[in-house]
């Protein structure tokens, strides 16, 4: 099994560039949790919060034509590609100015423009999707690659399977990013899974090497990340890599996590294991000064308030948007 | 002119749109060098090759999520599931992934894409492989869904779904595919939505689809021998739903009889009816009438699966008898 250690990039401007979308990606998940609390943002959501390296490492090793398929769990993986954080929290809060203005909410997520190719709330759903995306560049010969994160509890669902396969014996240019976050939802995921590395064990069924990679470490994340995408739009087809991580917060708004050991949560959530704080503790390692990191952070804080404020004096989306996009011609209309 | 199968028609139907438009891919189970297990895509493996005609695994979320995810950028994919049945296996690609997202993202994507299945009984092939499931389909918004009852529509429909820019789900009757029918020369293109009166009677309206249709135009000359003159709507197209021509041919006289192959409840003829009762109650003389197929799986037996389906013996027998009470 290969096992990656931090990647040789020395670029320190690349670095702080990764560091800061992790701190983005941080700032705004404790900010739409906030707005949870607040009742600004209804229904359900489910936060990225100990996870960040992994978003941001693998859109760093994307190129912007390429294309990201994400899961409920997908605002990290959506602002990763330069998606703005106001329409993200404005989607969040139902509001006309939201990313899909209102009508998608926090588990649809999508930017087309930015490669976003949808946030899916069905386990499993969007891996053979990817796949089409991919069969599409493969065909077209336009050298983009698909990029389709899940979770753990992703790998025991069919169409993860039948998403594998197909992808192997097309040789197509899809990466596959199983995020194990040791839980698929309130269930240990070890308890209900056949191997002990829910994704790289399976790897070799589709005739593909296993790939593990620290998920907290983003040098990590996106050295493989970058290997796996130079190999698919080098059309050697598709990768399979397992990054092991963890979330800080419960599954959903509704899960507090209490099924978590308290020591487990501890040890994840401490300096050493957090993603954000390994990274910069590694910053300032390489000769990077408190003050320019203080600056990066607080930038984001100063983005993130802006956003903020810019979600909040969105509209309601009005009547005009309910009857409107089931259709190609913008309508709804299915009879005369 | 000349003269088709509905399976020859399915081949020729999909070349024309393949020959037409290089985004046009085609891909399911045995379609390629098989030419389906209903031959009904002989020679397009030959003519359009292994890249543009793809066999694939046993996988019909896959097949479906690559035709999706094929159509978000830019293709224009025809894929195949063998039988309607197994719309079961993929139906959150269909239900929840393909119909929804142009609506949840707002219009930021459209799905041009065709899913093309052998629906319905006659063959004695039993439950799981004889379902008319076309009210599965009709009753997701978002999806379009059309069902061709002879070679003509076949390719004239198959143009439309092509070329239209939404999801279309093609059901081709089974029992249809060894049919014939004439097909004029050169390109032939449809408009989804339409129904077509095929025979124009004064007494009462059939509206009937697919396999049903033969079989309603057959009752028709039966009950015209008795002195019940029909008129035949073949309904073609249930999303869009031309419920103009229906409601014109419902009024025009007076009786409406609805012919469906779907078992009885939330049949699409259930949708039909309740249009008429809201909207053309008082130009009816008495109750619409769904014959269908029974609430029931389909049996394998002939004998069985002939009594459940509708016949043209029963077709005749109720409107005759609604007639005359």
């Amino acid at each position: 099994m290969t096992t990656t250690e931090a990647s040789p990039v020395h670029d320190v401007d690349f670095k702080l560039e990764l560091y800061r979308s992790q701190v983005a990606l941080r700032r705004f998940e404790t900010r739409a949790y906030d707005l949870f609390l607040e009742n600004y943002v209804k229904g359900t959501s489910h936060l990225s919060i100990g996870q960040e390296a992994i978003a941001a490492g693998v859109a760093a090793a994307m190129r912007p034509d390429d294309w990201t398929f994400a899961t409920y769990r997908g605002h990290a993986h959506t602002l990763a590609r330069g998606v703005a954080m106001t329409p993200v929290f404005a989607e969040l809060m139902g509001r006309a100015n939201g990313l899909m203005a209102g009508k998608g909410g926090s588990m649809h997520l999508t930017s087309v423009e930015h490669g976003v190719m949808g946030s899916y709330a069905i386990i499993g759903a969007h891996l053979p999707i990817a796949c089409g995306a991919a069969w599409s560049a493969q065909y077209r010969g336009t050298d983009q690659v698909a990029v389709v994160f899940f979770g753990d509890g992703t790998v025991n669902i069919g169409a993860f399977h039948e998403a594998l396969n197909f992808a192997a014996i097309w040789k197509l240019p899809v990466v596959f990013v199983c995020e194990n976050n040791l839980y698929m939802e309130y269930t240990r995921t070890s308890e209900v899974t056949a191997v002990a590395h829910p994704a790289a064990d399976r790897a070799a069924a589709y005739g593909l090497e296993p790939i593990l990679v620290d998920g907290n470490d983003a040098d990590a994340v996106y050295a493989v990340a970058r290997t796996a995408i130079e190999r698919a739009r080098a059309g050697e087809g598709p990768s399979l890599i397992e990054a092991e991580t963890y979330r800080h917060g419960g599954h959903s708004r509704a899960d507090p996590g209490k099924y978590r050991p308290d020591e487990e949560v501890a040890l994840w959530t401490s300096a050493e294991r957090d993603p954000v704080s390994r990274y910069r503790a590694r910053l300032l390692e390489l000769g990077v000064e408190e003050a320019t990191l203080a600056r990066i952070e607080a930038d984001v804080e100063v983005e993130v308030d802006a956003a903020t404020e810019a979600a909040k004096a969105g509209a309601a989306p009005g009547e005009d948007l309910l009857m409107k996009d089931v259709w190609a011609n913008g309508g709804a209309e299915w009879r005369n | 002119m000349a003269e088709l199968t509905y399976r020859e028609a399915i081949a020729r139907g999909i070349a024309q749109e393949m020959r037409r438009d290089e985004s046009v891919l085609f891909l399911g189970e045995d379609v390629g060098a098989a030419g389906g297990v209903f031959k009904g895509t002989v020679g397009l493996f030959e003519e359009f090759g292994p890249v543009r005609v793809r066999d694939t695994p046993i996988s019909e979320q896959a097949i479906l999520g690559a035709a999706m995810g094929a159509a978000m950028t830019g293709l224009r994919p025809i894929a195949e599931i063998m039988f309607a049945d197994f719309f079961a296996v993929c139906w959150d690609i269909v239900a929840n992934e393909i119909a929804k997202s142009r609506y949840m993202t707002n219009g930021q994507m459209s799905f041009p894409l065709v899913i093309r299945s052998g629906n319905g009984g006659g063959l004695r092939f039993g439950a799981q492989h004889s379902q008319s499931v076309e009210n599965w389909a009709m009753m997701i918004p978002g999806l379009k869904v059309v069902v061709p009852s002879n070679p003509r529509d076949v390719i004239g429909l198959m143009a439309a779904a092509v070329r239209d820019d939404d999801p279309v789900v093609f059901l081709e009757s089974k029992a249809l595919y060894p049919t014939k029918g004439e097909v004029p020369d050169g390109e032939v293109v449809d408009a989804l939505g339409t129904a077509t009166v095929l025979r124009q009677g004064s007494h009462a309206t059939i509206a009937t689809l697919g396999l049903m249709v033969p079989r309603a135009l057959a009752a028709a000359e039966e009950l015209a021998a008795g002195g019940i003159d029909c008129t035949v709507v073949d309904v073609r197209s249930l999303i869009p739903l031309d419920t103009q021509t229906i409601l014109r041919e419902t009024s025009a006289t007076g009786r409406l009889f609805t012919v469906e192959e779907n078992p009885r409840v939330l049949g699409w003829g259930a949708e039909v009816a309740s249009i008429v009762a809201e909207e053309a109650f008082y130009d009816l003389d008495g109750p619409v009438v769904r014959i269908t197929t029974p609430h029931i799986p389909l049996p394998a037996a002939d004998t069985l699966e002939d009594m459940a389906l509708p016949s043209v013996e029963r077709i005749v027998t109720t409107i005759h008898k609604a007639m005359n009470s």
